[in-house]
């Protein structure tokens, strides 16, 4: 496979690239110098051997498309499938691997913010816990926990979150005939019908601001939300100012709009819990998911069947 | 928080204990026993609540229906409280402990009638126990009322050591994001890459009412329980270990969730954390004294060990200031009973346990002298 050109668009895991270059001619994307980026897409393929130098709208064409960018369902938001499929161009995803990191992450988000830890850390660490008790939080086992999305990773934060006692309730595009929990034909009930809210689903065209401000407000100053789907899931300056203005309970927030940009508005928020999307984020589930997108090219460039296709 | 001022008002006939409160309650004043013996006249038993002026009864509205309080903090002023003690309440049968307030032998010594000490506070360890049980006073503990959140709050703990949601937070408010990328990577809760057949370990240190709902919660997360305590529990198929020391060797994560006793005290030590290794993480949600905090201190700041999530300290509100610089631990100000829903819970106990002693019916919540 040493011919084979592939792009990096940019760095993911270190040890990836590392298994990468031993295997491809890797090209990092990231390392193009800024003004030279929009000449790298059109320049004409080498004819033999690219070098780094000389990259590769390909040789190959990028025929094969590892990534992260969906968790949950078989679509993507990063790679736009619609166009690649028309384009015969293969997608993969990294399914299941990071299922449990995900949902552990999740539960983890709403004990933070209902219990307020990572306060509790900023307060101990200031040294404000010498001039008197820290106040009273919330008690996380048995609220209601409402799940838009119950696929692979919905289902493995239920199972989670049933273990603390809450009722479990979900929306999803259809009711799932074989689930116990209660379904909601809309988001709008569901929020109305839970206290915390976790969007588990995929960033699709249907879920993109799928929490808007109705769904925020039916959450309530009671109700809390947690995301780690995809930004693009929340209208986030509905959130932000739900949140500034007390209309909503708190947040836990693993992805944003403009990553890594985050509004600055919540860094002052004692009632939010922001993590720079490291749902996936473990030396282990990493691994795994570098070890699946090698077995996919691999795959691919052997002409065998991709082991977890999109398109 | 509500702030409680107590003040001593003695007319002629009564002497009453008034309770302002800073949240725009009207003040509640509770009669007070008023001559050196209980008033036969009044029909309400007598419970002496006991106390350090740190602490104050929040629920007192609940009690004063059927009870009559009396507060020897508040009702000697300049004078000795153990002498206002004895010469107000011989005759008292109920002491109320409120929050960690010590009850030693010097405040029995005042109360000869004492039949039963109830507390307010998940542990008992500020209690005599030994001097209890040998004069045959019992002893009513707070049974589950705390165990949810305490529990909760040890998973919390958890995972925010291991998936460093705490530290990642700090990093993103401090606009660190944009500058320097990627968060370094947590570590699963679950299993090892290179040994998934099987979840993490994790050694639960008494699998009381706490332990055994943080083994409980765990289990979905695919984390392996095992754990240590006094005996064997009959009816749990978790794998039983006689000491910590076997228990450490075994276990990824230890989670402290015993009570402080003599034999608890420093439960871990140097040995405990070499045992449990330079990948290992602490979970406290019992007591601090049930570490050697030094020993503890030492092992992080030297990276001798993976991380910790500590609720509890040995010389609370004092923190050591070395942890304040470790993106590997979590501290929190011995929080993990207060939500108003435990609290709450708590109360009722409390209330619970003084009216079937007073009816003479069984306690609720009696602690098993073993």
């Amino acid at each position: 496979m040493e011919s084979i050109g592939v792009l990096m668009t940019n760095p993911m895991n270190s040890y990836l690239e590392q298994e990468l270059s031993k295997r491809v001619n890797l090209f990092r994307f990231w390392k193009v110098p800024e003004p030279d980026r929009a000449q790298f897409w059109l320049r004409t393929p080498p004819p033999s051997a690219p070098s780094s130098e000389a990259p590769l709208r390909a040789r190959t064409r990028p025929s094969s498309t590892p990534c992260r960018g969906s968790r949950s369902s078989p679509t993507s938001a990063s790679a736009s499938t619609r166009s690649t499929s028309e384009k015969g161009i293969r997608v993969t995803n990294t399914p299941d691997v990071l299922t449990d990191c995900v949902a552990d992450l999740a539960i983890g988000l709403m004990i933070a913010v209902l219990r307020r830890i990572p306060e509790c850390d900023r307060y101990v660490r200031a040294g404000l816990w010498k001039k008197g008790n820290f106040r009273l939080t919330t008690k996380f086992s048995g609220k209601r926990v409402g799940i838009i999305g119950l696929g692979r990773i919905g289902s493995a934060v239920a199972k989670r979150a049933e273990a603390f006692s809450c009722p479990i309730a979900y929306h999803s595009r259809t009711k799932k005939a074989d689930s116990k929990y209660t379904y909601y034909p809309s988001v709008v009930e569901l929020a109305s019908n839970c206290d915390i809210l976790v969007v588990a689903c995929a960033l699709t065209e249907e879920t993109r601001y799928i929490v808007n401000r109705d769904v925020i407000n039916a959450l309530g100053p009671k109700g809390y939300l947690i995301n780690i789907g995809r930004g693009s899931h929340v209208d986030e300056p509905e959130l932000v100012s739900a949140l500034v203005e007390g209309r909503l309970g708190g947040a836990g927030l693993d992805v944003f709009e403009k990553e890594p940009h985050v509004p600055e508005e919540l860094f002052k928020l004692d009632n939010v819990v922001l993590v720079p999307h490291v749902a996936s984020a473990t030396e282990e589930t990493r691994k795994d998911m570098a070890d699946l997108v090698i077995k996919n090219l691999e795959a691919h460039f052997s002409g065998k069947h991709l082991l977890t296709p999109v398109v | 928080m509500e702030i409680y001022i107590f003040r001593v008002s003695s007319s002629k006939k009564n002497k009453r204990l008034i309770i302002f409160s800073n949240n725009q309650r009207p003040p509640l004043i509770l009669p007070m026993a008023s001559s050196h013996t209980h008033s036969p006249q009044d029909p309400k038993p007598l419970i002496v609540i006991h106390r350090i002026p740190s602490f104050s009864l929040t629920f007192a509205h609940r009690l004063i229906p059927s009870f009559s309080l009396f507060d020897p903090l508040a009702a000697a002023g300049d004078a000795d409280p153990a002498a206002v003690l004895r010469s107000h309440a011989a005759e008292a049968r109920a002491v109320l402990c409120v929050g960690p307030s010590p009850l030693g032998k010097e405040t029995l010594d005042c109360l000869p009638s004492l039949e039963v000490v109830v507390t307010q506070c998940a542990g008992t360890d500020h209690i005599d126990l030994s001097e209890c049980r040998r004069r045959g006073i019992a002893v009513a503990n707070l049974g589950d009322a705390f165990s949810d959140d305490v529990a909760d709050c040890a998973v919390g703990l958890l995972i925010d050591v291991l998936r460093k949601i705490s530290a990642s937070d700090r990093f993103v408010r401090a606009g660190s994001w944009p500058e320097r990328g990627e968060f370094s990577l947590g570590v699963r809760v679950d299993s090892y890459a290179d040994l998934q057949l099987e979840g993490k370990q994790v050694g639960i240190v008494g699998l009381g009412s706490i332990g055994s709902r943080i083994a409980d919660r765990l289990i979905p997360f695919g984390c392996m329980i095992s754990y240590t305590s006094r005996h064997k529990k009959p009816n749990v198929s978790y794998p039983y270990y006689r000491n910590i020391h076997d228990l450490a060797i075994k276990s990824d994560i230890l989670i402290l969730s015993c009570s402080l006793t003599d034999q608890t005290h420093h439960i871990v030590n140097k040995q405990v954390l070499a045992e449990l290794g330079k990948d290992g993480v602490i979970i406290n949600v019992g007591r601090g004294a049930l570490i050697n905090e030094r020993e503890l201190v030492k092992f992080l700041v030297e990276g001798e060990i993976g991380g910790a999530g500590l609720d509890v300290f040995e010389d609370e509100p004092n923190v050591p200031k070395e942890l304040f610089g470790l993106d590997n631990v979590v501290l929190s100000p011995h929080q993990a009973v207060l939500t108003p829903e435990s609290i709450k819970a708590a109360q009722d106990v409390v209330v619970a346990n003084l009216e079937a002693f007073f009816s003479n019916k069984p306690l609720l919540t009696p602690i098993g002298w073993d």
